[in-house]
């Protein structure tokens, strides 16, 4: 073990249907200023429900306990470092908390009038145009709701483009290191997927690009620098070659941590990308979402974004529906606008040059880990990788402990895993982005951790293959889950 | 001893078959299961259903990857284990008999001259068996 | 650190880019700023939004009072800066929750299967019609006019690029309910499902029943969408659905401009394997310990890629949370009495003006107004009253009618202002 953690007690709790005894109650609500009005009267008697059968009944402080005890089960970016690869979990500023809450933001209802809006409006607006100048784009939608969603969107404006041609085209080119959302995503925009592979160290090469790319590729689909974290080096001339015939380079910019302030999509020839709020800008990703995940575009594509889009007219800020082109509605209202808020009030704090130091912060940190664990964890690529570093567990795999052991053993040290088995185009990898928020003091413990658990591979496998020892719960099985899926709780036999 | 039974033939894609008369059983090798890992899943053709060589049959999935099963020979479903569904796990315990996944009435019994004998798939998986 | 690398500046760091893509210039971005500064800023663009009104509008986003426990409990680090809980040993917290959400999903629904949350209501609709055409290898959507206008055209886009086709529903002009004659007429062999919102965009109470009877007697599937999920504490639950899509944000979630909120989708234990997004299941440590994970996860993206049952990776689980606060904190008893506050104070302000329609309705209904909706909207803001929403809009016959929705929060004195501005 080193400095980073010992173990404490942690505190037992039931579900809240094991709690739950009639009668209890945390709620209160002020007397009725009107007459009462009798459910079955007004609905009629088939349309009321007896009751909820089994819906919790708890007390004040039980709903308090319960859920406090619950995050103490929890790690977070609060608690150290979180280095899982192309994940980005960077420090959350508690400002951008701050300033989501005010209550004229929270409160703002999607239907109030535009007149009465406008402060949203401005918001919306700021964001879409410091988006526009950071990816070096046209015009920025919004709208999807996480980066997903935006593939989608983006996806679906590449269909609506190229079949307001005439042929909307029938496959997208997927490098063999995408994430799983791209080729999932391709399948719901009505395309086929073509796997592009990478060379040996990590990257498209144009002559691939040159034999895959005819009249039938829409689209080719990259994550740049790529999950690797290998910038594609010959991004510009792939980007004219599709051009050339006929077709968009799609970027997904969930490495966007990268290049901020650095290099702009723009300006190496893609035509559409997305971002993530919730990886580059620093909103927190709450155990699972909310993201936002905007698409910027090229002019070219601007018909098509969602409707509505903001517009200024004379008296202010307005949204326009009138978009014959557009593809339509993505989700409802505007998208997940308290995650906009979050993400300008980063971008805000750091203005352009401190997001290019914030961009070189998190390459020295990346480099500083890869460095440092070179020699013990054999690295996926020679070469140089920018905002995260991928190993593969070939010499530990000598041992018989895998990638998801050393990441299970990890948490015993305090730490977060980095994200394991990904890219699938490296036989059991470990993808460790440690992001610009962390200290040299943090990033020194990790490495001696993972020093550690290097050595300790060679001296006791086993101990590192049945780790975690010292978390709450063992190793949880998940086969034993999948098999016979329990997904709700139900009473007691006999109850 | 090897573990692969001698009167069966094999496929490259990790699947084996029994041909008896114009019937063939079908499963998935020792191979198969220990790459996958524990077997959450299997996802079985109704009866009736004509399959084709080299054609997706079904699929397997452990916690982390789903892999298609392909028909090592064309033919129609005449009996599938539903054991399997209750208790995939039989899989990794059994592949080479109690979990085998379909029966098939073979419609061209030529098809088998194109599968590997025991010898030839023990040596494409390699020495690790 | 530089010296460790053997690096003179930080510009080496990225050296090695082709030169062509490098940014020769700094971002044209305002200078960073303060905190001082940023919540100055902030709280300017706030007070420019409307504030101190009272408000009468719903339409898929719905003031209810948000008990103090949800923000304490939310915005616990633990659970607000936690990523995604693949890692089960150290994120036994957020996945407990989680299951603790999926079953009070289910005992609100009468489902027995509902998923860890999807986007918002919308996509949640448009999902559940796209895993309807997977269970039943069919096509044809068929959705009511009254299911959201804002939700019918997300399910547009969607359904396009699947090349689905969808027909929609008239309501009935008396009623404001589903035409149940119309919905037999659209329904046939080719249809994979039938959406009905209930209550729907008018606030009517739907008679889902019969329009399960009619979608299932042709083999099609009928999804329910709710969009006030405060109903669900006083009406039947849509037991007769086999996918239920719905909205979560009246669970303590602010109405925030429309987002982020939560969706959500249920369904019956036979199509476990057709729904979309994360599922949490229970299960054991290597110590028979009762524990969580994330389970079924070959339906996902991240497994299964262009196989998926969706593209959906993040979604909204710390909106998920609040709502599950939400439903602890109100609890079986609360949520009934919540929803029968809503529906006495919605039929006061009712019975106080013209309905246009006559069907049972819970806390929305749309009032024909004596002036045009917008000059009835003008007048009550004068009074700090934001009034209803104009439907012309979305429904050119309904041009001169709005739809007003009445919560808990909104007091007996602002509703006779309602009241008499409607009939002026």
């Amino acid at each position: 073990m080193n400095g980073k953690a010992r173990t404490h007690i942690s505190q037992n709790e039931p579900l809240l249907f094991e709690l739950s005894s009639p009668g209890k109650r945390a709620y209160q609500l002020p007397p009725l200023d009107v007459p009462a009005a009798d459910p079955q009267a007004v609905l009629g008697r088939e349309r009321v429900r007896p009751e909820i059968e089994n819906f919790p009944e708890v007390s004040e402080v039980e709903v308090l306990r319960h859920f406090t005890r619950l995050a103490s089960w929890n790690y977070a970016i609060d608690l150290g470092m979180y280095p899982l690869g192309s994940c980005t979990m960077k420090y959350n500023p508690r400002i951008n908390e701050a300033v989501a809450n005010l209550e004229g933001l929270l409160w703002a209802h999607p239907y109030q009038p535009e007149s009465l809006s406008q402060g949203c409006l401005e918001i919306m607006a700021a964001l879409e145009a410091a988006l526009a100048e950071i990816t070096g784009m046209d015009a920025v939608t919004l709208q999807p709701a996480a980066g997903a969603h935006g593939e989608l969107t983006g996806l679906f404006l590449i269909r609506a483009l190229l079949a307001s041609r005439g042929n909307p085209r029938k496959k997208i080119l997927v490098p063999d290191s995408a994430h799983g959302t791209n080729p999932a995503s391709v399948t719901m925009a009505g395309y086929v997927v073509e796997n592009v592979p990478s060379c040996e160290r990590g990257m498209m090469e144009l002559a691939t690009l040159e034999r895959m790319v005819n009249e039938d590729v829409a689209a080719l689909m990259v994550t740049n620098p790529n999950t690797l974290g290998v910038f594609e080096q010959e991004i510009t001339r792939i980007a004219a070659l599709l051009h050339e015939r006929g077709a968009l380079l799609y970027m997904d910019g969930a490495n966007m941590n990268a290049l901020a302030g650095i290099a702009r999509p723009g300006d190496f020839g893609v035509d559409v990308l997305h971002l993530n709020l919730h990886k580059t800008f620093s909103t927190p990703h709450g155990g699972g979402g909310p993201g936002s995940g905007p698409v910027a575009v090229k002019r070219l594509l601007e018909p098509f974004l969602p409707v509505p889009r903001l517009v200024r007219r004379q008296d202010g800020w307005a949204l326009d529906y009138d978009r014959p082109q557009s593809i339509g509605r993505m989700r409802s209202f505007y998208g997940n606008f308290g995650v906009m808020v979050r993400a300008l009030a980063y971008i805000m704090a750091h203005g352009g040059d401190g997001l290019r130091k914030a961009t070189l912060d998190a390459l020295l940190n990346a480099a500083y880990v890869r460095k440092r664990l070179e020699s013990y964890y054999e690295p996926a690529t020679p070469a140089p990788t920018l905002h995260e570093c991928v190993f593969s567990d070939a010499r530990q795999a000598r041992h018989g402990v895998r990638t998801g052991d050393i990441a299970k053993r990890l948490m015993d040290y305090g730490f977060h895993p980095y994200t394991v088995s990904f890219p699938l185009i490296v036989r059991g990898a470990l993808m460790i982005e440690p992001t610009e928020t962390e200290s040299k003091l943090e990033l020194d413990r990790f490495v001696e951790a993972m020093v550690c658990i290097a050595r300790e591979v060679e001296e006791d496998p086993e101990l590192v293959r049945t780790a975690p020892h010292h978390t709450r719960v063992s190793r949880v099985d998940e086969a034993l889950a999948a098999r016979r899926p329990v997904v709700r709780w139900r009473p007691p036999c006999g109850k | 001893m090897s573990i692969y039974p001698e009167n069966y033939l094999y496929t490259k894609d990790h699947e084996w078959v029994l041909i008896q008369n114009d019937t063939g059983t079908v499963g998935i090798t020792y191979h198969a299961q220990r790459e996958l890992g524990d077997i959450v899943f299997v996802d079985l053709p109704k009866l009736g259903t004509v399959v084709e060589q080299g054609k997706p049959l079904g699929s397997v999935e452990s916690v982390k990857a789903v892999s298609d099963i392909y028909a090592p020979v064309s033919g129609e479903v005449i009996a599938v284990n539903e054991a399997l569904s209750a208790a995939p796990e039989k899989l990794n315990q059994d592949p080479h008999g109690a979990a085998w996944l379909v029966k098939l009435r073979l419609n061209n019994p030529e098809e088998a001259k194109s599968l590997l004998s025991a010898a030839d798939y023990r040596a494409y998986v390699g020495a690790e068996g | 650190m530089l010296a460790a690398l053997g690096l003179s500046c930080l510009e080496d760091l990225v050296a090695h880019l082709p030169p062509e893509v490098l940014l020769r210039r700094p971002l044209q971005l305002p200078p960073g700023k303060s905190e001082y500064e940023i919540a100055a800023w902030f709280r300017a663009q706030a007070e420019k939004n409307a504030s101190g009104y009272a408000c009468f509008l719903g339409a898929g986003a719905y003031r209810h009072y948000r008990p103090v426990l949800v923000d304490v409990i939310a915005s616990r680090g633990e659970f607000l800066t936690s990523y995604t809980p693949y890692q089960a040993e150290i994120s036994q917290g957020t996945l407990t929750a989680i299951f603790e959400f999926q079953s009070m999903i289910c005992q609100l629904t009468g489902m027995e299967v509902a998923n860890a949350s999807m986007y918002d209501g919308s996509t949640a609709a448009a999902e559940a019609a796209l895993m309807a055409a997977r269970i039943t290898g069919r096509r044809g959507l068929v959705t009511a006019r009254t299911l959201h206008p804002e939700y019918r055209q997300v399910l547009r886009t969607y359904a396009r690029f699947a090349q689905l086709p969808v027909a929609e529903i008239a309501y009935e002009p008396d009623s404001g309910g589903l035409d149940l004659a119309d919905l037999e007429t659209h329904v046939n062999e080719e249809t994979a499902a039938v959406l009905v919102q209930s209550p729907n965009f008018f606030g009517i109470v739907e008679d889902v029943p019969a329009a399960a009877e009619i979608a299932h007697r042709r083999g099609a599937l009928l999804i329910v969408v709710f969009t006030e999920a405060v109903a669900l504490g006083l009406l039947a639950p849509p037991v007769e659905a086999d996918i239920v899509a719905g909205e979560l944000q009246s669970f303590a979630i602010p109405p925030n401009y429309g987002g982020p909120y939560v969706g959500v989708i249920a369904t019956r234990e036979q199509h476990i394997r057709q729904i979309p997004g994360r599922l949490v299941g229970e299960t054991r440590d290597t110590q028979g310990r009762r524990a969580y994970c994330l389970t079924l996860a070959t339906r996902e993206q991240h497994i299964r890629r262009e196989k998926a049952t969706s593209n959906i990776c993040t979604n909204q689980a710390l909106v998920a949370l609040m709502a599950t606060v939400f439903m602890t904190v109100y609890g079986k008893q609360g949520l009934r009495e919540l929803a029968e506050q809503n529906l006495a104070k919605a039929h006061y302000l009712a019975n106080r003006v013209q309905r246009r329609f006559s069907g049972p309705f819970f806390n929305e209904f749309v009032v024909v107004c004596q002036s045009r909706p917008e000059a009835v909207n003008e007048a009550l803001l004068a009074k700090r009253i934001i009034g209803g929403l104009p439907l012309g809009r979305f429904y050119r016959e309904l041009d001169g009618c709005m739809l007003l929705c009445v919560t808990e929060m909104n007091r007996r004195e602002e509703m006779d202002v309602v009241a008499e501005a409607l009939s002026s």
